[in-house]
């Protein structure tokens, strides 16, 4: 029939402009203006100098390790590169979903010729992980609804203070960072946290702590929320990424400032899956030595407020592409905004994610 | 049918009724300022002196009283909430002056039986009202969206300017957003690609499908119908993992021809049962006919099976149509970023970004769909019309 014959011609026409040619990659990322500065600063110099490439993007690093355990499962490793936070990275080389690498065999030296291992220093977290930017999980609030005659919140403990500071926050839907603001704000010494987190009463020490605001609170589980509560003056105040309260403030004129203070440094890489052809290997490589380099990682901060991984980036860190403001007091590295500061603990919430959270996800329940 | 003459009813009567509005409405206006009860019992007392003042002492100058009201409702609202106010008093104004002479002047009565008693007609306009509400609820999420598109700030937020109606609050950037951002022009091209091929196959495999089944000599009918339509039935998420696990095994998972056989799996059970239903009204002996006079199977299937179940085959291909355009799950699953379609570019849109384009490209979507049922609708009755039969 004349029907099936123009269904087979078609679909044959589809798979022929289906077969990937050896420089079709696929990136995934977190879409969104963070994937737009990677967008900007990597890949768009990497394509005009290398025209035969192309690059697509998929948005799926926030479920990055189901996925690539799907794909491992199933045998079709479909990804070629992928950003993930450092947490995720360590999870997916454990499982030997990620590849290790030389960092001194992929990554660019610096330009005064110090080599990449110690030019990234102690961001290389994971043998697998190539750091790329630093970000914060950090505070913004509504100037316009401090209550007259009180000083705008500075203090990472106003949260828990509802008498000085009434309205609605929001926190992230997990325990991590959460429970270490609790503990702090209750009178655990900065360097005690972790050691007090460890222990089932300490667990419910924080927990109680949470409790005094737990009918304020507005948990969000998508970084792009609290910009929108903030924005619609939902809340108060309310815990998310930097480079999103930076948006909010400084790109849409929100009225919203950022509270700093006790702000939670956590890193964000690629990895590169393990499994890939030979051919794609050395174009993934390729693009990582070139998108790694000083220059690239602190062209990228023009776009968004992250600070680069690379020491020897900083100095080079300019102003914003499209606004022009000088990028530097925006960046949570920044030493005005670094006053007093927490970094991710890896190792800890590797042991204690599953029991914490368990308890955590059962007290929101209650 | 104007069987009953309108007789005129009391001036309480008439403000009773209003009042009962007023009390309503009053409850939106009072939770808006802080207090739904105040609200109520102020919409219902206020609402009810001036319907007894018109129904007692204007009910000659009816177009009078209407105007009146419709200004005094105007001006209240401009000095309670400016340009806005405005607008909500005209409404409130014209329909309250339409319904107390509605109910003063005895008209609610015409139209309903001289017989009918009391409970019954209120029973005739509390059906009206509540179908009037269901369409209310199930329509508003859809009509919050349009006025949030035109929105010119980027978050899904009534501002104060578009509340006034200030021209500076509303802007066509997210329609732009969606025509020139390379990303949604992808996906619009992908989704544009893929759901007719698919219908096509659905629309193929499930007619044929609903013919084999409706013949009565065929064995495990019943079984081979649940099978079919299973993939209506069993969560998507299920589906979706087997067909990623399967599609993986033989090469399909992120190719175009994977996602449009998924899609096309999607939609088969819309139109078996579609089919199904119309050929539950086929006449067999029009086949045995044509072959009596000569035509082989494929031409009877053309010429005389197909026209008449033609209904059933297109709505079953509309159904085939928005399932593959709307769906989301299978195509995380079984596509790959190269087949990014519109849903997952919205669903992108919303978790990373929460961006009003997204709402943007909701109302070109709605408008479309509109355009889509209007014109099926509009052709099958002009067929109907063609061959005789009554549009139903």
């Amino acid at each position: 029939m004349k029907l099936t014959q123009s269904l087979l011609a078609g679909t044959a026409l589809a798979l022929v402009a289906g077969t990937a040619s050896a420089q079709d990659m696929t990136f995934v990322s977190w879409g969104g203006a963070y994937q737009m500065s990677q967008q900007k600063a990597y890949v768009e110099p990497y394509v005009e100098a290398n025209p035969g490439v192309s690059i697509t993007w998929d948005e799926s690093s926030a479920e990055a390790v189901a996925r690539l355990r799907a794909m491992n499962e199933a045998g079709n490793i479909t990804w070629d590169l992928v950003d993930v936070v450092a947490a995720d990275a360590i999870r997916l080389c454990d499982e030997g979903l990620a590849m290790e690498y030389d960092p001194e065999d992929m990554l660019a030296p610096a330009d005064d010729g110090t080599s990449a291992e110690d030019d990234f220093g102690d961001m290389i977290v994971s043998d697998c992980f190539i750091p790329q930017i630093a970000y914060s999980t950090t505070f913004g609030y509504r100037t316009d609804m401090v209550p007259e005659g009180v000083d705008a919140p500075s203090d990472i403990c106003s949260i828990f203070d509802l008498e000085t500071y009434p309205g609605r926050r929001s926190l992230e839907r997990r325990p991590i960072n959460n429970m270490e603001w609790a503990l702090y704000c209750d009178g655990v010494a900065k360097d005690e946290i972790y050691d007090v987190l460890a222990t089932p009463e300490g667990q419910d020490q924080a927990l109680a702590k949470l409790d005094t605001i737990k009918d304020d609170v507005i948990w969000w589980t998508a970084g792009a929320d609290t910009p929108q509560l903030l924005a619609d003056g939902e809340i108060f105040m309310g815990s998310t990424y930097n480079g999103r309260l930076f948006s909010v403030i400084v790109e849409q004129d929100q009225p919203v400032a950022m509270m700093w203070d006790m702000q939670v440094f956590d890193l964000d890489g690629w990895i590169i899956p393990t499994g890939l052809s030979d051919e794609k290997l050395e174009a993934v490589k390729d693009f990582v030595y070139f998108a790694t380099d000083t220059q690239r990682l602190a062209d990228q901060a023009a776009y968004i407020s992250y600070g680069p991984a690379r020491q020897s980036s900083a100095p080079l860190v300019g102003e914003h592409a499209e606004l022009g403001i000088d990028m530097a007091p925006h960046m949570p590295t920044n030493p005005e905004n670094a006053e007093n500061t927490l970094l991710y603990n890896y190792e800890f919430w590797a042991d204690y994610r599953d029991d914490i959270d368990a308890k955590f996800q059962a007290w929101l329940a209650q | 049918m104007a069987l009953t003459i309108a007789k005129p009813t009391s001036a309480i009567f008439a403000a009773g009724v209003a009042a009962v509005f007023g009390a309503f409405f009053g409850i939106f206006a009072g939770t808006a300022q802080g207090s739904g009860l105040l609200g109520f019992v102020a919409g219902g007392a206020v609402i009810f002196a001036l319907s007894w003042v018109l129904a007692s002492f204007m009910r000659e100058q009816q177009k009078a009283a209407r105007w009146g009201l419709a200004v005094i409702f105007i001006v209240a609202g401009f000095l309670f909430a400016g340009l806005p106010g405005v607008v909500t008093g005209a409404i409130f104004g014209v329909f309250f002056g339409w319904l107390i002479f509605f109910v003063a002047s005895g008209r609610y009565r015409t139209g309903i039986p001289p017989y009918a008693t009391p409970r019954q007609v209120l029973w005739h306009y509390a059906f009206r009202i509540i179908a009037g509400l269901i369409l209310v609820f199930l329509i508003t999420p859809i009509l919050v969206v349009m006025p949030l598109s035109f929105n010119a700030e980027d978050f899904f937020t009534f501002t104060p300017e578009m509340l006034a109606f200030d021209p500076e609050g509303y802007s066509l950037k997210h329609y732009r957003d969606f025509f020139t951002n390379s990303d949604w022009q992808g996906a619009l091209w992908n989704s544009v690609r893929i759901a007719p091929v698919s219908t096509i196959l659905a629309v193929g495999f499930g007619t044929l499908a609903a013919i084999g089944l409706s013949q009565p000599h065929v064995p495990f009918r019943q079984a081979i119908m649940a099978i079919l339509i299973s993939p209506m039935i069993v969560p998507l998420i299920i589906s979706a993992a087997g067909m990623y696990f399967f599609y993986s095994r033989i090469g399909l998972q992120g190719t175009y021809l994977g996602v449009v056989l998924a899609h096309a799996a999607l939609g088969i059970p819309f139109v078996i049962i579609t089919v199904t239903a119309t050929l539950v009204g086929f006449d067999r002996s029009l086949t045995r006919a044509a072959a009596n006079m000569g035509a082989d199977p494929v031409t009877t299937f053309f010429r005389v099976q197909m026209p008449l179940i033609l209904p059933g085959v297109i709505s079953g291909g509309l159904f085939a149509f928005i399932t593959s355009f709307d769906e989301v799950v299978v195509v995380l699953f079984v596509g790959s970023a190269g087949q990014k379609t519109l849903p997952w570019q919205m669903f992108i849109g919303l978790r990373e970004q929460i961006s009003p384009t997204i709402l943007a490209v909701a109302t070109i979507l709605v408008g479309i769909s509109i355009c889509l049922l209007a014109t099926v609708e509009l052709l099958r009755r002009r067929s109907e019309r063609l061959r005789g039969m009554s549009p139903s």
